[in-house]
């Protein structure tokens, strides 16, 4: 009932509208005959001056009142040069457009038709043209200058020491794999090993990969370069950590990487901001399916002695999953068993440890 | 020069043999197989109107999850039915289709096949002066291509697993593999077949565009006398011939790497429990060819629409477009770069590091001719007499879009600062203003002051003005705010935020911004309203009812096919001369000679009367060879 009732309503309305239109047409075509450009002319005019004014006080009004909420706290070296260049363009980018939005609604409301004016035929000038074109041209170089610079820093190779960390990312999660502190060294892998359990397809006659070690939050340390080699599992996916202006996909087939500083602990920006329950994030920004915006993965920010606690007390991924020690070639598995601490580093438990083993098989 | 002016009169006089085609077809060959260039302009009009109006439609939907993430939306059973779940929100992967659909729809159907199919084909044959398209079967097949590309799409919206989900630029492997996503089985199997017909389409569209421009211009109309509409046109042919074919590869490929097992775009890839057997293919390779496409493709959506806004501008300012030939420059210019700045749209996908470098330059270049084109529009408004027509009015709006959008290319052209912003909503809101809202503009505008030439009546201005209204600043609310979300490093395609704490903040913005797209889409209702009642019950249009130069306007009232009931008019000056001193009225069409107007020509168009004396020689021997 009450749906018919707003139909019935709807409609009613909409004819209104129509005999308002119907009316307003035809005293239209009687104004019309008098004058060819109608009041609606000065209308539209004041409009736009009015537009104009309102708009840009709107924008000004937002961005300096809001400035806060707008902008991430950056946390990483790089993030604050690229930060600056952002504000750099920023102002140029305000100045200009606040000069030509302003001179156009002002030209369109101070020109508006007039009986009897005629508009002056200017066509061009060159003068002007080369103005306007050298001028972005300059600009733009500046700007491409200092952008290429900061472009390669960031891109350039990482020094020998950057820790080294990888992350995988699935449909839709994403895990870490940190080098073990043994060897500091990512072991191989092939995606034809990736089962259930060895999710990351690691490549067991490898050395390397015995005390390499799995970690669902990603922990960094402070002021140490990072290096990020990323992959992805099935589909594109795309690393980023917004408080250090990192991104960078995610592809199968091609591991791709990113090298950053961070200079803020988490700790650190918890004061800074003034929130308790500041944490880093990273989060996935190439759609990669239905949970593409859920792929939240949790970021600690430490100094150099809690990371270094942190790391050397996590357990290697053989060593919480020692079923995979049947596919060590034979001649490492001792030493397997060694680096990745299923056997504790001293000569009179070994046997032991490895006797269990070859019973278990 | 003067050969050529003899060579073009022959192609007039040929076609003068069978002027005026009379026909006197049935219902079919005159409305639905017609091979008249004006009728099959209006087909990609009607279609791309109802293609907007359904990429419209998709936006708001998932503008409701997002900007009222808690509203039940029941009420949408009706239309969305399973992809609603089970407590009234939209399925995350239907939210993905939703997502895809509305890019594809809007880029390809309604500013591509919309804008282009229909401007380039009502127009390109009456500003040059000719009988029809250089072949008008040619033409008649591009719009059932169109036709059959989209039935094709608009199937892939009823299916059961739903259309194409992977983004409208089908990334592979997640466009590629049926187990990533839903919509990446038979949907977008559909996607890929429609997009084969409707390249087919455009590049039969092209060549009679780039062909009817080179080909069939009426005497006297030299290219430095063609309207901005028209160099606008055959720049947007050339790019989309010269593109559209690389899409056509990179489509094929992914087809085979679909259906019969191919690695050009695949490899490493575990899903769904197994190791797949491809190796050696790259996802970035798919990229590289998509953008080569897809970047010149923001030209060929946002070129027509500058072209139409030009001729709108310099008419309703009573002036001559300001620095014609900067113009044409400009678009030359832009036409060429487009193709070399592809890759800034993957600074951050793993692409070499100095491939990066190479395209920031070339990229922050094509800012450049854009940065001209703007200051040249600013300057045609100065001084003029200037009338506010609806269809100058979103022609200006189309000025500030393109002026507002653009200058946020200069961040994300910069790939050290692209960084950051890459896929955020700051990418939306450039993007959707420069060239979604800007070239939506044109096409309006385009409507509005051709409207009395398609259809012989006028539209209603009052109702234009307040549809201008509504959606100027309706879209400036969509799309401003986007601004900050993306500063503050919101991603794109996100169902929701809510998982992360970083992005829990602007709730407030996101309701304003739906709320906006709603009021906008309602504003779309009195255009359609207009439009059709405009059609029937219009005020009848004069003959040329905006005071212009270009010779469409030398047309009857209801041109039949063949355009001009006699001889095609000859021309003799440029379209642009408004205001002229010491011309009595403030426009001087094309088609009048400079002897006919000693009291306002210029010096050097003084001595062009003798050539006009010359070419009616020229027709005279003429007719005795025939």
């Amino acid at each position: 009932m009450m749906q018919i009732i707003i139909g019935i309503g709807v409609v009613l309305v909409l004819v209104i509208l129509f005999m308002i239109f119907r009316i307003g047409n035809l005293v239209g075509l009687v104004e019309e005959v008098k004058t060819k450009v109608g009041s609606g002319n000065k209308i539209n005019a004041f409009l736009f001056m009015a537009f104009m004014v309102l708009s840009l006080l709107l924008f000004f009004w937002y961005s300096f009142a809001h400035f806060k909420k707008y902008t991430l706290p950056v946390a990483s070296e790089h993030g604050k040069i690229t930060d600056d260049l952002f504000w750099i363009t920023m102002g140029i980018c305000v100045v200009a457009f606040t000069i030509i939005f302003i001179a156009m609604f002002w030209f369109t409301y101070k020109y508006q038709y007039q009986e009897g004016r005629k508009a002056e035929f200017v066509a061009d000038n060159h003068k002007l043209e080369i103005l306007w074109t050298l001028v972005p041209a300059v600009v733009m170089a500046l700007l491409i200058f200092k952008g290429l610079r900061v472009w390669n820093d960031i891109t350039g190779p990482a020094s020998k020491d950057a820790v080294v960390i990888e992350l995988v990312g699935q449909q839709w999660t994403w895990t870490a794999r940190y080098p073990g502190p043994k060897d500091e060294e990512l072991g191989k892998i092939d995606f034809r090993l990736i089962d259930p359990t060895n999710e990351f397809g690691l490549d067991l006659s490898d050395k390397n990969s015995f005390d390499d070690f799995k970690s669902q939050t990603l922990h960094l340390p402070v002021d140490k370069e990072v290096l990020l080699k990323i992959r992805a599992k099935d589909v594109l996916h795309s690393v980023f950590l917004p408080h250090f202006r990192v991104k960078m996909d995610a592809v199968p087939g091609m591991q791709t990487v990113f090298k950053f500083i961070p200079k803020k602990t988490t700790q650190q920006m918890r004061d800074e901001t003034g929130n308790p329950n500041f944490n880093y994030e990273m989060a996935c920004t190439e759609i990669c399916g239905k949970g593409h915006f859920s792929m939240r993965f949790p970021v600690v920010v430490d100094d150099d002695e809690t990371y270094m606690k942190w790391k050397n007390s996590q357990e290697s991924w053989l060593k919480q999953n020692p079923d995979y020690l049947k596919f060590v070639p034979a001649n490492l598995r001792e030493f397997a068993m060694i680096k990745s601490g299923i056997a504790p580093d001293n000569g009179s438990q070994q046997q032991g440890v490895v006797q269990s083993v070859t019973t278990i098989k | 020069m003067a050969t050529i002016d003899i060579h073009v009169h022959t192609e007039v006089h040929h076609h003068d043999d069978h002027e005026e085609h009379d026909h006197h077809g049935n219902f079919w060959t005159s409305y639905i197989f017609c091979q008249d260039h004006k009728v099959i302009a209006k087909q990609f009009l009607i279609t791309g109107m109802a293609w907007a109006l359904i990429g419209g439609v998709l936006s708001v939907i998932f503008r409701l999850q997002l900007g009222f993430p808690d509203a039940k939306l029941e009420w949408l059973r009706p239309l969305l039915g399973g992809w609603l779940t089970s407590d009234g929100k939209i399925d995350p992967e239907f939210y993905l289709a939703l997502v895809t659909m509305h890019g594809t729809i809007m880029v390809f159907f309604v500013l591509t096949a919309g804008l282009s199919g229909t401007f380039s084909n009502f127009l390109i044959p009456l500003q040059v002066g000719a009988r029809d398209m250089a072949s008008g079967f040619m033409n008649m097949l591009s719009y059932w291509f169109f036709f059959l590309s989209s039935a094709v799409m608009f199937t892939s919206l009823f299916i059961s697993t739903g259309p194409a989900g992977g983004g409208w630029t089908v990334y592979p492997p997640l466009s590629a593999l049926p187990q990533a996503v839903q919509g990446s089985g038979l949907g977008m199997t559909l996607w890929l077949v429609s997009m084969a017909l409707f390249i087919v389409s455009t590049l039969l569209g092209g060549i009679n565009y780039i062909t009817t421009i080179i080909n069939m211009r009426t005497q006297g109309m030299s290219f430095t006398r063609l309207p901005l509409t028209i160099w606008a046109f055959f720049f947007t042919a050339i790019i989309g011939l010269l593109s559209f074919p690389v899409l056509f590869g990179a489509a094929l490929l992914l087809i085979f790497d679909r259906s019969f097992g191919t690695s050009f775009y695949l490899s490493d890839i575990y899903i769904a429990g197994e190791a797949l057997p491809h190796v050696g293919g790259s996802p970035i390779l798919f990229q590289h060819l998509f953008w080569f496409l897809g970047h010149p493709e923001v030209y060929i959506v946002l070129l027509p629409a500058l072209g139409i806004t030009s001729e709108i501008i310099a008419t309703n300012s009573r002036k001559p477009i300001f620095g014609y030939k900067a113009m044409v420059g400009s678009m030359l210019f832009i036409t060429i770069l487009s193709f070399v700045v592809w890759a800034h749209h993957m600074f951050v996908t793993g692409m070499n590091p100095f491939l990066g470098s190479i395209f920031t330059l070339l990229t922050l270049i094509i800012a450049v001719p854009s940065a001209v084109k703007i200051f040249n529009y600013v300057t045609t408004l100065w001084k003029g007499n200037i009338k506010f027509t609806s269809a100058m009015m979103f022609s200006i709006g189309l000025v500030s879009f393109f002026l507002t959008g653009g200058i946020t290319g200069l961040f994300l052209g910069n790939s050290a600062v692209d960084i950051q912003l890459h896929d955020t909503y700051f990418v939306v809101a450039h993007f959707h203003l420069v060239m979604g809202s800007a070239s939506f503009f044109g096409m309006i505008a385009g409507i509005y002051h051709w409207f009395p030439k398609m259809f012989g009546r006028m539209m209603d201005e009052r109702l234009g003005s307040i549809h201008f209204w509504m959606t100027f600043v309706g879209v400036y609310l969509v799309f401003f705010p986007m601004h900050y979300i993306g500063i503050a490093g919101f991603p794109r395609r996100y169902y929701s935020w809510t998982n992360f704490e970083t992005f829990s903040s602007f709730a407030d913005l996101n309701m304003l911004v739906s709320i906006a797209a709603i009021v906008t889409l309602s504003a779309q209702f009195i255009f359609l309203f207009n439009f059709f009642y405009s059609i029937f019950r219009g005020r009848l249009a004069s003959a040329n009812p905006w005071d212009s130069n270009t010779i469409e306007w030398t047309t009857p009232r209801h041109p039949k096919h063949g355009n001009w009931p006699g001889d095609i008019p000859t021309v003799y000056r440029w379209p642009y001369d408004y205001s002229k001193p010491g011309a009595k009225e403030d426009y001087i069409p094309q088609t009048i000679p400079y002897s006919e107007t000693p009291e306002s020509n210029l010096p050097h168009e003084n001595e062009l009367i003798k050539l006009e004396m010359g070419n009616t020689g020229a027709i005279v021997i003429d007719e005795k060879k025939h």
